[in-house]
């Protein structure tokens, strides 16, 4: 039953995305005069489809939890005897269940706009609410017609086949529902660009409605990615935290466009410049997480994200992908030109620093575009390369450090015209502090250039960020303001943290015999035992290390070599030993012929900060939305209590005052 | 200085820049992009030494030794041909790094013909198959590609 309902819940869902797009044109259409008959429908048709695709979700979700062996889906990707955890985060540990997601999160946020956004003239809101609905029926037909995650097995099987073991971690619960809460998020920015493109109503006020959904997504994405990198490094026993793999870029890419759509849907908002520049962005952060999905989900990379491999599901990912991108590009084009130019600015202001950098991370998704494509253009032509670090890093870099530089000036400076001498000061300030901290690593040995101008970069930039406040009254400032210090400070911190970790990172890798000490940084790793230890559905080898920091009392690691056997599958267990400075990082090998086992170890200084820096940037964007939404609520409650007051003086029949505005 | 000035000078720029940087793409990924060799593609045409490649094919029987450290494994890595190259690794073999099976190997040449691996890909799940050994050609390719190894990513 439960899957007949799920099923049916999808079918319905997709039948109201059609009368959503319609009724959204039909509202569209009756711009003057009476409204359309069908126009009523738009909203409803929104707020019931996206409690059908939830619906639907919870239906795969309880048949995960209770593993429904005659559903298809469950018996290849669940197992009776896993954690219940698990069984539940499995439920988009597969394809069509994570596309499943991916379509309740973006029918969820379609109700929530329709439901909650009066701001809006109704026909920029039918065609947002148009758009959103075509986008959402081709996800629907994608999965209705090549994905089905209800698809019942004929006979039912006696046991599933169990979930990849990389995916048996709370990281599942975290990473890919955040992720792609972000993805969609960006979906109602683009369908919001595109209904004020159509009813060319590009102006402060729509930015005002698009800033909290693109913060949001923003901030969603901000700690899937950060979420995702700390699963990475704990989890594959590599000791890195991030591998320019492609399936990492594709999340990469809408969180650059997100940026920098972000700082300029502000401009928008406060200022009234850079119209076209927002909805480009809008069109293309959008754009990039369509990538990402195709990307990750056609198969046309291998890796441990592509669940399954399947032309046809790769081509009509890639039909979406053409006709949305392709559709969105066409629009913009026709009816870019028709939108009036914004207020002007001058090269040395606030906004010449915002465009400067929304300039900058456009080169940057470029370079990560291209390097992320460049293998799958090459094999059309039968020449198989892979791109890594040694592209990226340089690369990316060359745009990243001049737009880091602006970064931590572009907040001082004024709206519209400034001059750089009015803050002589700060400049001085921030080169010394950049400079200083270059000298001053530099003077300990010889690093490597791109590590050691990120330990000047996060030092100059982590003063920077918290110069706009000099001469404030600090409890005066407004919560979107501390949210912008402390995203940027967000970003010094995380910069510190790769920066070091490039720099200063230790390794020792070595055969110890049981009773054997190796050094690493000032820690002394003792190898006290390997015993054989078994979990729920495991069995691993579970060395015992002690950790003593320079000579101090030890700590106990247990890094695990773990064997699964639904799917049959080996994995290491990394152990991990936290202090404020950085992380010890511990990973067990094999045994050699002559009973020596294989230890490798890492002491990682400050790693630890990447992820913080992650979080607070996070944070930055959560008090930004704080800080918009009551800003705008008391404006509104403003309005409200001025009309009711120029309400009572009309009933009084004196003189109506003028609004100051 | 006209709006409209003003806004094909952003144009202008933006164009520039974001050229700027597909130029740039273009002149690194011709110079860092990682090439993947088959061993006897490697024995006909040896990769500049030091340069980043990619080598994949089958562990050779019987060639697997680990040096005194207990830690550096020297195997020979076989294709369609008779070519083997000869490849060292220090670190923590994958799991399922056996005599006989595929492997890909990232790492460079070294000046004495031996191929220094700093990176082993590892099988973890028989649904994944590398695309570097698909399309190997021979019976034995279907082998390696049925029992091959992908990057844990």
């Amino acid at each position: 039953m439960i899957a007949e309902i799920g099923l049916a819940a999808l079918w319905l869902a997709a039948a109201l995305a059609v009368l959503q797009m319609v009724s959204g044109a039909a509202m569209l259409r009756s711009a003057d005069g009476p409204p359309h008959p069908l126009a009523i429908y738009t909203r409803p048709a929104a707020i019931v489809q996206a409690v059908l695709a939830v619906l639907a979700f919870l239906m795969l979700l309880w048949a995960f939890a209770v593993t429904d062996l005659s559903i298809k889906l469950v018996a290849t990707n669940s197992h009776s005897m896993k954690p219940l955890i698990y069984k539940l985060t499995g439920t988009w540990g597969n394809h069509e269940g994570s596309m499943l997601l991916w379509v309740g999160v973006l029918a969820a946020s379609g109700g929530l706009l329709a439901a909650f956004e009066k701001r809006l003239p109704e026909r920029t809101m039918g065609a947002t609410l148009a758009v959103q609905g075509f986008v959402a029926l081709g996800f629907y037909a994608f999965l209705l017609l090549s994905s089905n995650p209800f698809e019942r097995l004929p006979v039912p099987a006696i046991e599933g086949t169990g979930l990849n073991p990389l995916l048996q971690d709370i990281g599942l619960a975290i990473h890919p529902p955040t992720l792609y809460a972000g993805y969609v998020g960006l979906s109602v920015a683009f369908s919001l660009a595109m209904g004020a493109l159509l009813t060319r109503e590009v102006n402060p006020a729509f930015a005002r409605v698009m800033r909290p959904w693109v913060l949001g997504a923003w901030v969603l994405l901000t700690l899937g990615i950060t979420a995702g990198s700390y699963w990475a490094y704990y989890e594959l026993g590599w000791g890195g935290w991030w591998f320019w793999d492609p399936v990492e870029n594709a999340s990469l890419m809408p969180w650059l466009a997100a940026t920098a759509l972000m700082h300029s849907v502000s401009v928008l908002a406060a200022r009234d410049a850079l119209r076209t520049w927002t909805i480009m962005l809008g069109v293309l952060a959008f754009s990039m997480s369509m990538l990402g999905t195709f990307l990750v989900r056609s198969g046309v990379l291998t890796s441990v994200h592509a669940f399954a491999v399947d032309p046809e599901r790769g081509s009509f990912i890639l039909a979406l992908l053409g006709l949305y991108i392709g559709g969105a590009f066409t629009i913009f084009a026709l009816r870019a030109g028709a939108v009036a130019e914004g207020k002007r600015f001058a090269a040395v202001s606030r906004e010449g620093a915002l465009v400067f950098n929304n300039v900058m991370l456009s080169a940057i998704l470029a370079i990560v575009l291209l390097g992320t494509l460049y293998p799958l253009l090459t094999e059309a032509f039968d020449v198989r390369v892979s791109v890594g670090p040694p592209y990226f890093n340089p690369a990316a870099a060359i745009f990243a450090v001049p737009m880091f530089l602006v970064m931590a000036v572009g907040p001082l400076l004024r709206w519209k015209e400034d001059k750089p001498a009015r803050i002589q000061f700060e400049l001085a300030l921030i080169a010394a502090l950049l400079i200083g901290g270059i000298a001053l690593v530099s003077f300990f040995g010889r690093f490597p250039l791109l590590p050691l101008l990120g330990l000047g970069l996060a030092a100059a930039l982590a003063v920077a960020a918290f110069l706009p406040l000099r001469g404030r009254k600090l409890t005066r400032v407004p919560v979107a303001t501390w949210g912008m210090a402390i995203a940027h400070f967000g970003v010094a911190v995380a910069l510190f943290g790769m920066a070091c970790e490039g720099a200063f990172t230790k390794e020792r890798l070595a055969a110890v015999a049981p009773g054997g000490t190796e050094q690493v940084g000032d820690f002394a790793v003792t190898l006290e035992s390997v015993t054989p230890v078994a979990g729920p559905n495991w069995t691993a080898i579970e060395a015992r290390l002690a950790v003593s920091r320079g000579g101090g009392e030890p700590v106990i690691l247990t890094p695990q070599a773990r064997n699964f056997w639904s799917p049959p599958q080996a994995t290491s267990e990394s152990a991990l030993l936290t202090r404020w400075d950085g992380q010890l990082y511990a990973v067990i090998g094999n045994q050699a012929e002559d009973g020596r086992w294989q230890i490798r170890v890492w002491w990682k200084p400050f790693v630890t900060f990447i992820w913080y820096g992650g979080m607070l940037i996070a944070l930055g964007g959560v008090l930004a939305i704080v800080g918009r939404v009551r800003v705008d609520v008391k404006r509104r409650k403003a309005v409200t209590k001025g009309e009711a007051r120029r309400a009572d003086l009309d009933a009084l029949g004196t003189a109506t005052p003028v609004p100051a505005e | 200085m006209k709006a409209k000035h003003q806004r094909l000078i952003l144009v202008v720029i933006a164009l520039v820049a974001i050229l700027g940087a597909g130029l740039l793409a273009a002149w690194s990924l011709r110079n860092q992009a990682n090439y993947f060799y088959l061993p006897e593609q490697m024995a006909a045409e040896p990769p500049a030494v030091g340069q980043a490649v990619r080598l994949g094919g089958m562990v050779q029987k019987g060639s697997i030794s680990t040096e005194a450290d207990g830690v550096t494994v020297n195997f020979m890595v076989t294709g369609n041909t008779a070519d083997a190259i000869p490849v060292r690794y220090s670190g923590i073999l994958p799991d399922l790094f056996v005599e006989g099976s595929g492997v890909v190997a990232e790492g460079s040449l070294g000046p004495d013909g031996v191929f220094l691996a700093t990176n082993l890909l590892a099988k973890h799940d028989e649904n994944y198959v590398p695309k570097e050994l698909e399309g190997m050609g021979t019976e034995q390719a279907a082998k390696v590609a049925a029992d091959t190894t992908v990057g844990l990513k």
